[in-house]
């Protein structure tokens, strides 16, 4: 009876993988079919004449390259900021005690209830307040501060002996040594797994850019492809190859660096 | 630790997140708190109306429809996702052949932008293009215009939000179904435990403090609910709103 559950259990196992990854796999086919075939019907499964013609022209409309550039840009520099400040706060709620330790961090974690787009209007006037309107580092500072990245960072460096950092002290070595040359080469599992969230947030990112940015050269992927989607018309060509074309960067990190990535949502998923 | 130096040095580290979360987070939320109490067309000086907006808003049909949307979305989706994704770490937890990549698979929507979730979705749930409704019409029924139909299209940005994120938390309660030793599920067997009492009396009840996890971070994000709802409904120039987060946007009150 045993091996009959495992092979039913097995062969549910492999449908349901595969349902779980078809309206991807659907959306990359489509996006091959030319402007003809996508609306065809019966539809077509496999494209007929398959053609890039449509990355192709969502190549050429608006700026596309810009558009990705510009995503890039946001997410690895915001990615840079990011390890650097989090590591830095979870280094702190990890390894000292101070007046307030718990109630800062608490309230940090607690941000993560805030809905950006409750605050929308006012986050705007205070983005334009600082000259950050329209610029792109109103996308790479603010949304740096992740919660969840303190969050990772501390579990993880409690985790890491406090004698290692009493040792260094007796040894006459400074609180930033200690941290850049101690902590965080010990802490690297912990900063390569946010290094690739981090990267995957900002890069998925709409609502930070959608607030601060209405230049159109400035526009991330995202919004751009948000804007794509216009309630009456909508150009399917195109927007199906954009599409594809954001997933791309993601998808390929994610293949490389699938265990980091599990590693990661296992230290989220530690209670506090 | 004890010196007055070291009392200042864990502030020096905290300092650029505080400062950060501070300027764009906290003082964003007090200021939309205070601007609640008034009336404002962002060009003259805002009036003071007291809870007038709030009363306004209380009174108005449409913010308890959403409001009731919300609760809708929100106590259907933690629980599906609950349910699913701890299925989904049941099932690539056991030692099957291929679950390396069942467990890929599963978690590929989770690394989907919400923004392209709601295209492919858009897509497959097309009105008269879509391929969901031309299986529909192939064995003989009515095509549905699923994200028009205001029930319709609730079932689909569900079904979208737990397909997007049970993935995910797959992951934690894999973490979590590893961290319980094996010698509890021998002793069970030995004491004649089917599989199924194995699971209610050990897996579960170990599983708690992940449980929790999971409930509250799906929640605050079920909760939170935007830009899905947006790309899959009306896309950004629309009116339409389904749910609270959607629906603060039109409302364009920076009420809380």
């Amino acid at each position: 009876m045993n091996r009959w559950v495992s092979r039913v259990l097995q062969a549910a196992g492999l449908v349901l993988a595969v349902i779980f990854v078809l309206p991807v796999i659907w959306v990359v086919i489509s996006s091959f079919k030319p402007g003809t075939e996508l609306f065809a019907w019966p539809p077509t499964f496999w494209p007929k004449s398959a053609t890039v013609s449509n990355y192709i022209d969502a190549l050429n409309k608006g700026n596309f390259e810009r558009y990705f550039l510009n995503s890039l840009y946001v997410s690895t520099l915001s990615t840079i900021l990011t390890l650097v400040i989090n590591s830095m706060a979870g280094y702190a709620f990890a390894k000292f005690s101070f007046k307030g330790d718990r109630l800062i961090f608490y309230t940090f974690i607690a941000t993560l209830m805030v809905p950006l787009q409750v605050i929308m209007v006012p986050i705007f006037l205070v983005i334009r307040r600082l000259g950050l309107y329209n610029s792109l580092w109103g996308i790479i500072i603010p949304p740096a501060a992740t919660p969840t990245g303190v969050f990772l960072m501390r579990q993880y460096m409690i985790t890491i002996p406090d004698e290692i950092i009493e040792s260094a002290r007796i040894d006459g070595a400074s609180e930033w040594r200690i941290f850049w040359l101690i902590m965080l080469p010990l802490a690297k599992p912990v900063l390569t797994a946010l290094t690739i969230f981090s990267f995957m947030w900002r890069w998925n990112d709409f609502l930070w850019p959608f607030i601060v940015i209405s230049n159109e050269q400035k526009y991330t992927i995202q919004v751009a492809i948000a804007n794509f989607v216009g309630q009456f018309y909508v150009d399917w060509n195109s927007l199906l190859a954009m599409s594809v074309l954001a997933m791309i960067p993601v998808l390929i990190i994610f293949l490389i660096f699938q265990r980091h990535f599990m590693k990661g949502i296992a230290i989220t998923g530690l209670k506090m | 630790m004890k010196s007055k130096r070291l009392q200042l040095i864990p502030y020096l580290f905290i300092l650029p997140n505080v400062v950060i979360f501070l300027v764009f987070v906290v003082v964003p939320a007090l200021y939309g708190f205070a601007l609640s109490f008034t009336r404002w067309d962002v060009i003259s000086e805002p009036v003071f109306v007291g809870v007038g907006n709030y009363i306004s808003i209380f009174t108005s049909s449409s913010f308890w429809e959403t409001t009731q949307r919300t609760l809708v979305y929100v106590l259907t989706v933690v629980p599906l996702t609950y349910v699913v994704s701890l299925l989904l770490a049941l099932l690539v937890d056991s030692n099957m052949r291929l679950r390396t990549l069942m467990r890929a698979f599963f978690y590929v929507p989770a690394m989907l932008s919400a923004v392209v979730i709601g295209v492919s979705w858009r897509w497959i749930f097309g009105d008269y293009f879509g391929i969901i409704n031309y299986f529909i019409e192939r064995y003989g029924g009515t095509p549905i215009n699923w994200l028009t139909t205001p029930g319709w299209a609730m079932l689909v940005v569900i079904l979208a939000s737990v397909w997007a994120r049970a993935g995910y938390y797959m992951v934690m309660f894999l973490a979590g179904l590893q961290g319980i030793p094996e010698v509890y599920y021998e002793a069970a067997k030995i004491d004649g435990a089917s599989r199924w009492q194995q699971f209610w009396r050990i897996t579960l009840p170990l599983l708690k403090p992940t449980s929790l996890v999971v409930l509250v971070l799906c929640s605050i994000e079920s909760f939170k609910v935007f830009d899905l709802i947006v790309t899959l409904t009306t896309g950004v120039t629309g009116t339409g709103n389904h749910v609270l987060g959607a629906g603060y946007l039109p409302l364009g009150l920076p009420a809380r």
